[in-house]
């Protein structure tokens, strides 16, 4: 085993040389803040002959995904960046992407949507294509984004699964924050990750085939909870694959992190950068002797619902924060946490902490604030609000 | 039969009969033979000839969405020049007016501009025909649309079309052309051109619909013919970008009266004389600039 090497770089640069160890064939890609060193980096690595493939500039995030599926069909190692509006406009496409089962990857610098428009981070973008079909991982910090770009390739690519993943990393916390991280070296890389041959067929003149058909009601259904049945596949599939990681890279990878969960009788439950001042939040809380615990989220689809349940289920409470909101209902990760312990005889209290929508910074005392107020509520049993948004200015606020 | 001779867009779709694009996809596609790769965007070509698990096409095709036949036609280019293909495959783009003029305009620009050696074919029927007939930037002046209907006040479609061919040439593209299904020889050779030429291309090709025009299903070919005839439907080529020195392929002798063109068709049914009178005159003003 080759050794790792050690860098100090920023978010968008470690998902770019995290996508560069995968050598993909053809990146098409459009600049959009915060994710705009991603293209830089490969136009340097392709300008340098340090990467040997085909970037397409594109006229438009559309445009980018589109060209994606285009390469990916053609059986072509394929990825792309984008954030926030990009995300938005590929929306159409990701679905399509997803259904044609094809291994894309596509790194996000998660950003907020707008109006207003605002280039700072939030989980919007990414929340709001979770029905897409991709699979969907977050990072905590910079070695997590390049690690999990070598996953996403390998686990898209798995022949279980074959669906497109996106490895998204918070907006400026992340994207343009200098870390320390090790690089895995190129042989390593190279046998952790075979090169790509799609095993269903490609748009090749010797065996022609039609891709994207039209698909009537006599067929759709049947169609649509095939693919399903393939992320549904996936949790087991992504575990073995964390696992064999670590072993290669010693690095591990869980789709949901407990930190001192055993005995808590509060967790929080968290997702992306926000998770390292989580756990310094439950490090102090812990040594004033409260039993809190942290829960961090690295997958997000697949919803991790077997992990969610085993991690969470002793709790009394639960404190699920969310750096989105769904409008007329909540955050994205409360839903379908609530929805995980819908059918369970036993489940803990949960709460809902909308934070850092739009770049709002998330302290230490917010987590603080969200343990007091998940243990208010299991001690007197009320839920007066299950949703609440936290580090709040009311001088800002209009009504 | 050889497998020259082999038919590459098969028969048994569900095109309407007397569909034009059918025969220019059958004349398109014993051009380019098997060694193709396709791309085509949502519409009539796609829904008639696709529904699963059937297909019309003998060779690989890719339906993504309504406005990206071109960008996914530039991934696929993409994908094998990196994997070593040394341009002998075909890359064609197919949509109709709505994929093209409208909302697919933006992504065939780019595939122009960034010099991808696709061919993209526009398949003109002058409206949203999929969808019911809508109006779109290719409809000519005059048509009773369902979106642009004709009434008391309303002519139908009140604006020109959008000169499609022009725009795609403007943008220093080695080859653009028109054609129609009434010249065949003509139309093959714009489409082996386009396919031979190093770097994108286009060709717009007229394609009546009978059900959209309203026409008899047996005037297929002789409005595609009288259009020419006409002028309101210039036969030309342009190389290298050249839009002013463009290369006319048929010129009519004698230009027969629009309104031999017009009367076959009830999308034009309400139009009166002095509406006939006008669009003669726009067409015989457009003739003369390009020398005819």
């Amino acid at each position: 085993m080759g050794e790792q090497k050690g860098l100090t770089i920023q978010g968008n640069m470690a998902t770019a040389l995290g996508a560069k160890l995968c050598k993909p064939d053809v990146i098409p890609a459009y600049p959009i803040t915060p994710s705009t060193l991603f293209p830089e980096k490969i136009s340097e690595y392709i300008a340098d002959g340090e990467l040997d493939a085909e970037m397409i500039r594109v006229e438009s995030e559309h445009s980018a995904m589109s060209a994606c599926i285009g390469a990916s069909l053609t059986g072509a190692r394929t990825c792309t960046a984008s954030a926030s509006q990009g995300v938005a406009l590929m929306h159409e496409m990701l679905f399509i992407a997803a259904g044609m089962r094809l291994p894309i990857v596509m790194a996000v610098g998660n950003r907020a949507l707008s109006a207003p428009i605002n280039i700072w981070a939030d989980h919007q973008d990414t929340m709001a294509s979770r029905d897409s079909g991709w699979m969907q991982f977050y990072a905590e910090k910079n070695q997590e984004g390049l690690d999990l770009m070598i996953l996403a390739f390998r686990i898209a690519e798995d022949e279980r699964i074959l669906l497109p993943a996106m490895v998204g990393i918070d907006g400026f916390v992340l994207t343009h924050t200098v870390e320390g991280v090790q690089v895995p070296a190129q042989e390593d890389v190279d046998e952790f990750l075979p090169s790509y041959e799609p095993p269903h067929g490609k748009l090749d003149p010797e065996e022609p085939m039609t891709f994207g058909s039209l698909g009537t009601p006599e067929y759709y259904q049947e169609l649509k909870h095939d693919q399903t049945q393939a992320i549904e596949n996936a949790p087991e599939v992504i575990d073995e694959i964390f696992d064999e990681f670590e072993e290669e890279f010693g690095r591990e990878y869980n789709r949901v992190t407990p930190y001192k969960c055993e005995d808590a009788d509060i967790i929080l439950l968290t997702m992306g950068s926000m998770s390292g001042t989580a756990r310094a939040a439950v490090d102090e809380m812990r040594e004033e002797g409260k039993k809190v615990g942290l829960a961090k989220m690295t997958v997000f689809r697949p919803f991790p619902s077997d992990l969610i349940k085993e991690i969470l289920g002793d709790a009394d409470g639960v404190a699920v924060v969310d750096r989105n909101i769904s409008p007329g209902f909540g955050g994205a990760v409360f839903a379908e946490t609530a929805g995980t312990f819908i059918n369970e005889s036993k489940s803990p209290l949960l709460k809902n902490f909308i934070v850092g929508l739009g770049g709002r910074e998330i302290f230490k005392k917010n987590f603080k604030e969200m343990y007091e107020k998940t243990k208010e509520a299991v001690e007197t049993g009320e839920v007066e609000k299950p949703v609440e948004w936290i580090n709040m200015d009311e001088d800002v606020m209009r009504g | 039969m050889t497998e020259e001779d082999k038919e590459l867009f098969a028969s048994g779709h569900r095109m309407c009969a007397g569909c034009g694009e059918g025969t220019a996809m059958r004349a398109i596609l014993n051009v380019a033979g098997p060694n193709t790769i396709a791309t085509v965007a949502t519409g009539c070509l796609e829904v008639t000839t696709t529904a699963y698990p059937q297909t019309a096409w003998d060779i690989p095709l890719v339906h993504a969405a309504f406005e990206n036949a071109a960008s996914v036609a530039s991934g696929i280019e993409s994908a094998l020049k990196q994997m070593g293909e040394k341009g002998e495959t075909n890359i064609i783009s197919f949509a109709g007016d709505g994929g093209t003029f409208d909302i697919g305009f933006q992504a065939l620009s780019g595939m122009f501009e960034r010099k991808h050696n696709v061919t993209h074919i526009c398949l003109d029927n002058e409206a949203y025909m999929n969808t019911g007939i809508q109006r779109c930037s290719s409809t000519p002046y005059g048509a009773s649309t369902t979106t642009s209907p004709s009434g008391d006040v309303s002519i139908g479609e009140d604006r020109p079309k959008k000169p499609l061919a022009r725009i795609s040439a403007a943008h220093d593209i080695p080859y653009a052309a028109t054609a129609t299904i009434a010249y065949i020889d003509d139309l093959k050779k714009k489409v082996k051109k386009a396919l031979e030429a190093d770097g994108p291309a286009l060709v717009h090709v007229f394609a009546p619909c009978p059900t959209g025009w309203r026409h008899g299903s047996d005037d297929t070919i002789e409005l595609s013919k009288l259009v020419v005839e006409t002028g309101i439907f210039v036969l030309w080529e342009a190389e290298d970008g050249e839009i002013c020195d463009i290369n006319i392929t048929k010129k009519p002798k004698e230009r027969k009266p629009v309104e031999e063109y017009l009367k076959k068709q009830r999308r034009f049914a309400h139009l009166t004389d002095e509406h006939i009178e006008k669009i003669q005159k726009e067409v015989d003003e457009k003739c003369e600039q390009y020398g005819f």
